[in-house]
Order: C-alpha cells, then structure tokens, then sequence
C-alpha cells in the first residue's frame, strides 16, 4: 500500500505528460466546424466585377451537391490549391462556388482568376468578411461541403489536393449524391 | 526628475488597443459595451489575443460586426452567442462553466487538496517515527546488542 503511495506522483506525472504530448500534435488553428449539419448560413454577397451579374447568395446553394471555396488573391495556400480546384471544374467532378475574401479592392479578385484561370460556377465579393464571419472562417482556403438540402456537411481547412480529393472529398461527395432520391 | 515623469507616464499608461478610431461608435455608452464584449472574444488569427488587442484583419472584421450587432439592439450575450455559434467555445477568452470544462475548473483545486493530503499522510508518518515513547521507536535489548555488533564488524 505504501509503496503504491510513492507511486503515484509518476503516475500522476505520466498521465499529464501523456495529455500534454496529445496536446503538442493538435494543430490550434483547427477549430471544431460548429455549421456542421446546419444550412447554410444567410448571406448575400455582390457578385466579382465583371465577372458576376448577380452575386451570390445561401439560398443558391440548393438542389445539388456542392462545395463553396474561401479563397483570396493575397491568399498563398489558395494558390497551391488552385490547380486542383481547376482540375475539379474541368472534369466537372463537382460544382465549386468562390467566396473572395478581403480582397484589397473590387479588381485584384477578378484579375486573379483571369490570370490563374476561374474553377468556380458562383462567386461573391466578401470585402467585409460578412460571410466569411457567418461561416466561421478563420483563414483561407477553407471549404465546405453543402448537400442538396443546403445543410454543410463538412469543413476542409487548408488547400485541396488529390490525397485529401480521394480520401475524404469525394467519399462524402458521393455519398450525399446517392441520398435522398 | 526626467525619470520621476517617465515612471510617472509608465504607471498612468494605458494598454494600446488595435481599436481604430473610424470603428469606434459615437455613442459612448454602445461603444463601451462593444468593448466589454470585444475583450472576451479571442482574435482568430492571434490566438492568445482578444480582437480588441489584435490587429489581424478578421479581429477588425469582428470588431466592427460585434458594434453593428449592438446597434442593432442585441445585447452583450446575444453578441457573443452569435460568435459562439460560428466559431465554437474557443473563441471565448474565458472557457464556460460546463460539463466539458469541468475539469479545468475544479482541477486546480482538486490538486491543492491532493498535495494537502499527501503531505498530511507523508508527515503523519515522520511525526510517529520520531515519537519518543512509541513501542516501535526504542530498541529492545535484543536490538542493541545486535546494532552494536553490526557496528563493531563495519570497523574491524
């Protein structure tokens, strides 16, 4: 009995130190998706200059799966990510809507895309982070998964790529396809 | 005297804000209240931050929402309530009294009382070993004579 007493300040020390190493390999910037399984939050968005005439609003993203992208032009994680997003599009995997976050002025959004090519369908301008803020966001790229319903299904933070793709996008992608009909 | 008025300015100053001026609300009262409500909220991108202190640009974006929500007429909880709902329980400063937090709270307290207890029973120990009229403390007759020996053999 008394030897167990001693013990226990290394067990104690053992189950703390076995929490903190748990805790060292948690990335602090990936917070719990509180919108899973809720719509869509509201919002409505100006379209980009010269590229949208009606903007972008919750209430479109009804009657098919679909993914909306947190992107920026000052954003450099959104850049690596792109040539996926352009594959996307170009296979016509899933419909990609863009929210082009805090873009310095109405045309750095817009030339971006002309420059690096444009993977999405629908995209609005969110200089204000109105709809960044009602989603959650934190950083870009994020990007969520939205069912038919308009209920978010799931959150990916950081760039797309073919591992997260084939693993994990597309799995759920065709899931939620295969509901409800 | 130079120094006297720098320690002077140094206790009378004030912590710089990142609150700008073109956020702050004409209504002093409104804007006090945003304020009450901006030092509870962490800042996203700076993350031991409040978005009153933090100058990353999604802290000023929530600055300025939290002040058109209490425009609006939502009170101080409604506010928070509405972060809290997008961004989860991490985005306030001061983690919530619940079942999940529990532990948190009570386990500062909870290991006071563990040290407490040990070192009553570590003490209580010593304090009976050094007992002098104890039965186990005095050696028997037996005792001596072999102690003596003992110490006798380390010598030769």
């Amino acid at each position: 009995m008394k030897r167990l007493f001693y013990i226990l300040p290394l067990a104690a020390f053992l189950v703390i130190g076995v929490y903190l190493a748990i805790g060292l390999t948690l990335d602090p910037q990936k917070l719990p998706n509180m919108l899973e399984g809720k719509p869509v939050p509201a919002f409505n968005l100006a379209g980009l200059e010269g590229r949208d005439e009606k903007g972008f609003a919750n209430t479109d993203l009804r009657g098919e799966v679909s993914l909306v992208n947190v992107f920026g032009s000052w954003c450099v994680a959104c850049r690596v990510e792109h040539p996926f997003l352009m594959k996307i599009k170009e296979n016509g995997w899933v419909p990609i809507h863009g929210i082009d976050w805090r873009e310095p002025n109405r045309t750095a959004g817009p030339q971006w895309l002309r420059r690096h090519g444009d993977p999405y369908t629908l995209a609005g301008d969110d200089p204000k982070s109105k709809a960044a803020i009602a989603f959650g966001v934190t950083g870009a790229p994020e990007t969520f998964v939205v069912d038919k319903q308009g209920i978010i299904r799931y959150k990916h933070v950081g760039p797309i790529d073919e591992k997260v793709w084939s693993g994990t996008l597309n799995p759920l992608i065709e899931h939620l396809r295969g509901q409800g009909e | 005297m130079k120094w006297f008025i720098f320690a002077l300015a140094m206790l009378i100053s004030l912590p710089a804000l990142a609150v700008q001026p073109d956020e702050i609300l004409d209504d002093p009262a409104l804007e006090a209240r945003a304020r009450e409500v901006g030092k509870d909220l962490r800042c996203l991108v700076c993350q031991n931050q409040s978005i009153d202190d933090s100058d990353a640009d999604l802290a000023r974006d929530l600055r300025v929402l939290v002040r058109e929500r209490i425009v609006a007429g939502d009170t101080n909880q409604e506010v928070i309530d509405y972060v809290v709902s997008r961004y989860g329980d991490f985005v306030l400063l001061n983690p919530p009294f619940k079942l999940k937090t529990y532990a948190l709270w009570f386990g500062p307290a909870a290991l006071v009382l563990f040290g407490i207890f040990a070192a009553f029973m570590f003490f209580r120990n010593k304090n009976v070993a050094a007992a002098p009229d104890g039965r186990a403390q005095s050696l028997s007759e037996a005792e001596k004579k072999k102690l003596a020996q003992l110490l006798d053999e380390d010598k030769s």
